[in-house]
Formats: structure tokens, sequence, C-alpha cells
């Protein structure tokens, strides 16, 4: 993609073409404030926090040659009004001031108008200490309020969006960022406003209410504190947890998580970015599929069958009954007569070190992990005949691939992958998701193409027969096949 | 000076032309038939051009200019006439289609013409029944007379032409908001670029114009463009339905081309007839509530665009808002204001939050009467930090009544102060003691 050359408060800088003005600053290290503006949606305008001044170089309308003054420097031509950045192309020699007097009135303004209806109910908050409002509050914004505290707009306090999201209209700033999420990136178009001017605000159009898989995303971006989870909801203040990297194991896809832990008890799942799996996204079964971690019915100790009872028993102790009890049938029978059954939950590096000790220590090959009707063909078995492909990066794929999700439904779509068919298809790539018809369902949504019911492995079965007389197909994944067009 | 002959409001003329039948009869659909016969698309475009029509709407854009927007060669296109007449103060577009329907209705046939589009639709705000019920039975009409549908008058030419009634927001009749409304979105105004003429109704290019601006185009047609241009100024050439209300004798619609003095307009018998009982003008709002106000003693302003631009206002819609002496300017800043909040869509902050915060201040002030100490550095403040920073026009609408107010008459709302006393009062709401 071809550059072009700007200057962002002096910083000359070479971004490439079709960048924003707000992206483009960030590659020059400045930041621009923004609410309603995020990098992986397209750009609306609507806050209008990112305001900046913005010239291009003067024209001269019989050459078309930039006009040039003494020195021999293009004349450049300011716009009359200030611009909102993220919705302002770069072009070539345009100069961008973000700390004019102007810009800076204008962004405390903003804020201050922002500020007039938020109830700041920061210290009971659950998004105090991560709150881009505040945050941008602290850098630009006025250090006093002039609107009187009780000229404030009031609305019930929160009002539940869905079964798993509630939201506070009074704290929303009304950025539609929530909104435009369920629109662009999570397929399922379930929230939209309602009403207008100061009473407008979030609604749910679907039934049930915020019907998607996707729905915790909202509070990520959300940012103010009006979408709150009922599951992280006054659970623990953002500054006392610990994150600890990990990777969601509820499915094949493997989304990067962090997990946020207080007093080594595990208080929320967030995604963690990872470009080439779940890019900063996950479903909500991997964000809020996390209670049976405390449950009361799990073990917490191994358990040893002593006198036909099973009692509490050391991992030491427990460890060694199985390791001498695999030796002895080993010696006794050989290798072949142990077996080893893999939960689909585990990570491949858990699974890489299962298998080893099989083949490796225990000298055995029975291995496997299939669930489903012996004899059936599954998704597994394309993964079987042509191999895992050494290229897992979904995001990669560009134009000329095409992506088959197999088996996803409305209620078990493959969730972060239908996640990032949007980011695929922006790159090139076709995606199809075959789904047995359903009501609410876009076209979109289903790639152009409905099947019928329970008739998934058939589907398996020809695209398996169709790739075989192909060569050049690979898979790239155990559930999508990756298809030259 | 009235006109002998009106352009728009021919039922001063012949009072029944509202009828299909008589409308035919006084070159009703000529323009129609000779544009049909003699003239090609790209003819009428140059003609309009040439009248020097202007957009009716309030921005006084040149019509003929819009026109020549257009995309070569991308279909369909589609041309939408806005009649989400809503401005405050501005009520000539009923009266139009009320009194003289099928020329409007004329118009937005040649003008979809002349843009080659075989689609148009005429957007009515949604109190508009009876104009609505009007449109659609001169479009039954001209239907049936065969001068709408497929194969018009054996031309090979087809049109459609819908009524669509909106919900009634004073924003769907900004453009882009019209069109979402039209596309049956929510109304909010559209990020322009891409505009209209590019990228507008489903994404296809669209010309939108207002219901007088097209009610024109018949006549230039018919008449010429010579003929045109003997009524009004050389940059303001036709004539304007200017919509006369407030403390005027005679409020009411009054042709006028363009060029005449606002006192003309006010004080002739023809038309305002003076001041009702005589007092002087204090306020005169000359384009809606949009435009930035004029005093008393600015009544020799000629009604045209360059004059009340060069004094600061503009023209805008036509709805001329004149008041008297009786009336308190930070109280008419008020209404104003509150209808701007009242419209407001939300999707931006400065006119979202700046619009209700002016209102709650004003309010504050001139009708419970207790106005805090700071409360004028914070209205300048507020319609500061809205002008030039809002989404669309209308919040940039919301700053005119609030920083002419303040800009003309300071003393009003000095006066609303608390005088000298520590207490947030004027002495309007102070509880009397009672003696021991």
């Amino acid at each position: 993609m071809s550059e072009v050359n700007i200057i962002i408060d002096g910083v000359q800088i070479s971004v490439p073409a079709n960048t924003n003005v707000v992206d483009a600053a960030r590659m020059a290290g400045i930041a621009i404030p923004v609410f309603c503006y995020h990098p992986r949606m397209k750009a609306v305008g609507m806050c209008r926090m990112c305001l900046v001044a913005v010239g291009t170089p003067r024209i001269d309308r019989e050459t078309r040659q930039p006009v040039r003054d003494v020195e021999g420097k293009s004349v450049i031509a300011m716009m009359p009004k200030l611009q909102t950045a993220c919705t302002t192309r770069v072009s070539e020699g345009m100069v961008v001031y973000t700390t004019t007097d102007e810009v800076k009135y204008a962004q405390n303004g903003v804020l201050e108008f922002l500020l007039t209806s938020h109830p700041l109910d920061c210290p009971v908050c659950d998004k105090g200490g991560e709150c881009p409002l505040q945050n941008l509050t602290m850098e630009w914004g006025p250090a006093v309020s002039r609107f009187d505290y009780t000229d404030k707009v009031h609305f019930e306090k929160p009002i539940p969006l869905g079964d798993l999201i509630y939201l506070d209209r009074e704290r929303c700033i009304l950025c539609g960022r929530c909104v435009r999420f369920q629109d662009e990136i999570a397929d399922d178009p379930v929230l939209g406003f309602d009403s207008r001017g100061r009473s407008w605000h979030i609604i749910s159009k679907s039934d049930p209410p915020f019907d998607s898989k996707f729905s915790g995303n909202t509070t990520d971006i959300c940012p103010v504190g009006a979408l709150t989870s009922a599951d992280f909801r006054f659970k623990a203040r953002v500054w006392e947890v610990q994150s600890v990297p990990s990777i969601c194991m509820l499915c094949p896809v493997g989304c990067n998580t962090t997990l946020d832990m207080r007093h080594n008890k595990l208080m929320r799942v967030m995604p963690r970015e990872n470009a080439a799996v779940n890019d900063i996204w996950i479903c909500d079964k991997g964000r809020f599929g996390h209670r049976f971690i405390e449950s009361t019915d799990r073990l917490t100790t191994p358990l040893v069958r002593r006198d036909g009872a099973l009692v509490p028993a050391s991992w030491q102790e427990a460890l060694g009954l199985v390791a001498e009890k695999f030796a002895a049938i080993q010696s006794a029978a050989g290798g072949a007569a142990l077996g080893g059954l893999a939960g689909d939950h585990l990570a491949n590096e858990d699974l890489f070190i299962f298998q080893r000790l099989f083949r490796e220590v225990l000298n055995s090959n029975n291995l496997d992990y299939r669930t489903g009707t012996p004899g059936e063909p599954t998704p597994d078995d394309a993964g079987a005949q042509f191999g895992v492909g050494t290229g897992t990066n979904l995001m990669e794929l560009g134009a000329g691939t095409t992506v088959l999700v197999v088996g996803p439904t409305r209620k078990k779509k493959h969730h972060s992958i239908c996640c990032g068919c949007e980011p695929l298809r922006s790159g090139g790539a076709s995606c199809l998701l075959p789904m047995p018809a359903q009501p609410n369902l876009t076209a979109r949504q289903r790639g152009g193409c409905t099947i019928a019911p329970r008739r998934k492995s058939s589907l398996c079965a020809v695209c398996c027969g169709w790739c075989g007389t192909r060569s050049a197909a690979r898979t790239c994944h155990s559930a999508p096949l990756v298809l030259p067009n | 000076m009235a006109l002998t002959e009106h352009i728009i409001m021919r039922e001063l003329e012949v009072p029944t032309i509202a009828d299909f039948n008589v409308y035919l009869q006084h070159e009703g659909y000529t323009a129609w038939r000779k544009a049909l016969a003699e003239l090609a698309p790209g003819d009428i475009v140059k003609m309009v051009r040439d009248a020097g029509l202007r957009g009716r709407g309030g921005a006084g854009f040149p019509t003929g200019v819009k026109w020549g927007f257009l995309p070569k060669d991308v279909k369909p296109r589609y041309l939408l006439c806005n009649c989400d007449e809503s401005e405050p103060g501005t009520f000539n577009n009923h009266q139009i289609i009320d009194r003289n329907p099928h020329q409007l209705i004329e118009g937005v046939i040649i003008s979809a013409y002349a843009i080659e589009s075989n689609t148009a639709y005429i957007y009515a705000r949604g109190e508009f029944a009876t104009a609505a019920h009007t449109l659609e039975q001169g479009i039954a009409q001209a239907y049936a007379a065969g001068l709408l549908g497929k194969n018009i008058l054996g031309s090979g030419y087809d049109l459609d032409v819908y009524v669509h009634r909106g919900a009634g927001a004073y924003i769907c009749g900004e453009e882009t908001a019209l069109m979402e409304s039209l596309e049956g979105k929510i109304g909010q105004p559209r990020l322009k670029p891409p505009f209209p003429a590019v990228e507008g109704l489903y994404g296809k290019p669209t010309i939108i114009n207002n219901v007088e601006t097209l009610a024109n185009v018949p006549r230039i047609v018919l008449k010429g463009v010579d003929w045109y241009r003997s009524f009004g100024t050389e940059k303001s050439p036709g004539t304007k339905v200017f919509s006369l209300c407030g403390h005027v004798n005679k409020p009411g619609n009054y042709e006028l081309p363009f060029g005449l003095p606002l006192r003309e307009l006010i004080y002739s018998p023809e038309y305002g007839g003076g001041m009702t009982d005589d007092r002087p003008v204090k306020i005169i709002v000359p384009g809606g509530a949009s435009a930035p106000w004029l005093t008393g003693e600015q009544l020799d302003l000629t009604l045209d665009y360059e004059a009340l631009a060069a004094a600061g206002s503009m023209l805008g819609s036509g709805g001329v808002i004149v008041l008297n002496d009786t009336v308190s300017a930070p109280h008419v800043a008020y209404k104003m204001d509150e209808f701007f909040k009242h419209e407001s869509c939300g999707k931006c902050t400065p006119c979202r939050e700046g619009t209700h915060w002016l209102v709650k201040v004003l309010h504050r002030m001139t009708e419970e009467g207790h106005a805090h100490p700071e409360d004028i550095p914070v209205l300048h403040s507020i319609y500061n930090q809205m002008a030039g920073n809002c989404f669309c026009l209308l919040g940039e609408s919301a700053v005119m009544p609030i920083k002419s107010a303040l800009a003309l008459f300071p003393e009003e709302f000095e006066r609303l102060l608390p005088a000298g006393m520590n207490g947030r009062t004027n002495g309007k709401h102070v509880i009397e003691l009672q003696q021991a």
C-alpha cells in the first residue's frame, strides 16, 4: 500500500494511505483522545472527542499544483472547522495540530459536556480504575464541573440488557461502540438505540434479550461503566487483581485469555490480544464459563480406593500407585495393553505431553480423543486425512482462500472463529458457515448457504472427497477446512 | 409592490388551481409535456442553472449546480423531495401542497427526468397527514392521465413517485437523516462525505430538494430563464414564499421577489400590515429559528441571500419571525433552544448535552427566576463549545438564538441575575419572614 507523508504536531511521519488521523497520530507517538472510535470498527465521528485542526496543501486551481511560498514550502490551507480525527483520512502533505488552544478548548468542552450527564459514581463503579472516561478527563478534561448537580438526568439504575449484561443508562455516554460491535464484529445485530436527544439510550432488539454469544466483549470496549457483566459486578476492584496469562480450553480455537485473580481466587476472565487467534475478543462461554472452578462438587484432592472405599490421598501416593500399576501391566502384557483417552478440553501443550507419556514411556500407540457415532465421518477425519497445516494464523488468510466452518449453529458457533469471520472477509477470504435454516439468521451469518438439519456429516464427507481430488488442499485447524478457491 | 404574477402561490390568480382539471386548464403539465417532447435532461439542468434557482430549504445552494454533482452513468439514482418542513416559523410547504399541489408534483416529475431518475420520493413530515393525502391523490391523478408511470406519453421514460410520511422529527429534514429515515432506520444524520449526490439513498446517487425549490421548476421550464430572472435580484433570482409570523397584524405566507426590504414585508398593507398595536420591532428572526437575529434597526435590509448574509444572518427557510418590545430576549432564546433540545437526535455529544445544559440554565433564569451569578459566562461557554463542533447543523443552529440574544440584549440577561445578594435568587421566590 502506498505511503503518504504528513506532519502531526511538527512530527513528520509516513503512514499508509487510508489511515485515519487517530491511528496516524498513534504511529507518531501522539495520543488523540477518543470515545466512539475503536480501531477494530468503522469510524463514526459521533462523540466529537477527537477534534483536531487539519490543514492540507493549497492547490492552485489552474495548474493543479500545490501553491508554494517564497521559501518553496507548500502553503497550508487550514479547514475552517475542527475535524474529527477518526473520520479524517490522511492525505499527502496534510498538517495536523492536536494541541492548539482551539483544539484544547473543544476537547475540554466535549469532556465537560459528557460529564454533565454522567453520574460520577466512580466509587461504586466497576469500571473505576480502567475507565477511559476517568483517564481522558484526568488528561484532557476540566478540573471542576460548572453543571448544577440537581440538573442531572436520572434513569433507573442498572437494568438487565440480557442475562449476562447490565446497562446503566446514567453512565452511558452514547458512543455506540456496543451496538456497532454486535453489528460489525459479532455479526449478531441485536442491540440498537431508542428515543432521541438526551433520552437516547441503548436497547436490546432480540428475544431473548441481548441474544449473542459475544456479549461480554461489549463490557470490554464500553469506555465507561455503562455495561457491566453480571459475572464480575461488584466482585473486585481492578487494581486489586493480579492478571495471569492463560488459554481458554472450552473449544478448539484456544483463545488467549487473562485470568484476573484476587487472593488466589478467579475473579474474571478477560481476552488477551493475539492477532493470530482471537484478536482482542472472546466468546461468552470462555468469559463466563468459569464458575465450575469454584464448584464444591469438584475433587480437590486425589482419592485412592482402599478396601472398596475411596479415601483421600496425597498426590505423591496417588501418582505412585498409578505408576506402579502401569508398570505392572506393561511388564506383564506389553505397552499395547495400555491406552490413553484424552479429554477434548486440553490444550495442545498438555496433549503433547500426554502422547509423549504413552508413546515414549509406556510404549503404547493407543491414543484417542474422538467423540461421536462410530463410522460417521467427522470434521476430525479431514484432519486425519490431510494432516494439520503448519500455518494456523487465521488472520493471515486473505484473498483466494475459503474458510468452511463446519457445524456452527446459532446456539453453538465455533465462537471466536465466527467472531473472526469479519476480519477474514475484510482481508478478502470467503467464509462459509453452513447452518440449518433458522429464523433471525442473516444471509451473511449463514455465509449464503443453508444445509438440512443433521446433515453436517454428509457435508463433511462431500468436502473431504472434494478436497481429496485437489492436491493443494491443506487444513489449517482441526475445525475449519481451508480450501483453495 | 405586490407581484402581478406569482410563480408559486398561483392560487392567488386561480383560486381553484388545487383541482387537477383547473390546473390542466392553466398551463398544468404543459412544462412536463414540453420537457418530454423538446428537452433532453441536460437541457433542463442547464435551464435551472441558468435561471439561478437556489435551494429554498435553507442553504440557498444553486439547484442546477447541485444536480450537476451526480456521477455520470451510475444508476439507479433517486430524487427526494424534502417536505419535512419543521423549522420554527416556517409554514410555506404546507400551503403550497394545500393550494397548488400539482405544480409541486409536476416539479418533482420534471426534476426527476432532468437528473435521469426513475424513482422519486416525497418525504412528508409525520404531522402532514392531510398534505400527504393531497399529494397521493394528485399523484394518482397524474398516473391516471398517463403523466406518470411506465412509458410516459409514449416517450419510453418511466417514473414512479411515492409519498412517505416520517414520524415527526425535525432532524429528518437534514438530508442524510431523511434518507436514513426513508430507509427505515433511526432518523440521524450520516457522516459526510460521501455526499448524497454520490452515495445517498440506498447507497445510490441522490438529489434532495425542498418543496418550494421543486415547485419553481415547471415555471422555469415553461416560461424560460429570462422570464424567471425578471424576478428578484441578480444573485437571488425569482421569488420566495416568506412565512411571516409574530407580532404583525397579518401573519401568513407572502410571495415576494427577492430583494425587497424587510420593512415592506412587515409594514406593507399587502403583506404584514404593520405591527400589532403599532409597537416597535425588537427582534426579527429572518430565516427560521436557525437564523441569527436582527433588530428593529435593520428593517431596511433587503430580503435576499446576499444582503442577509452580509448582515451576519441568513435567509434560511424564509420563516420570518417578528417580535415586538414586549418580549424578553432571554425568554425567546429559551423557547427556541427548548425546541432544539427537544429535537436533538442525540448522536453527537455537543448537541445532545449542550442543548440540554443551555435549556437547564435558561429555564432556571427565565422561568424559575433564580439565576446563578456565574450563569452568563456559562452560557457563553456552552454555545462556544458547541459552535463548529457538532455532527450536523442542528447543533450549530441551536447556538444561534442564545448567541444572538446574548450579543444583542446582554443587559436583559444581567437583569435576571441575583441583585447584589449572596443567595441564588433575584427575590422572586423569597419567602417573606413573618413578623413575630
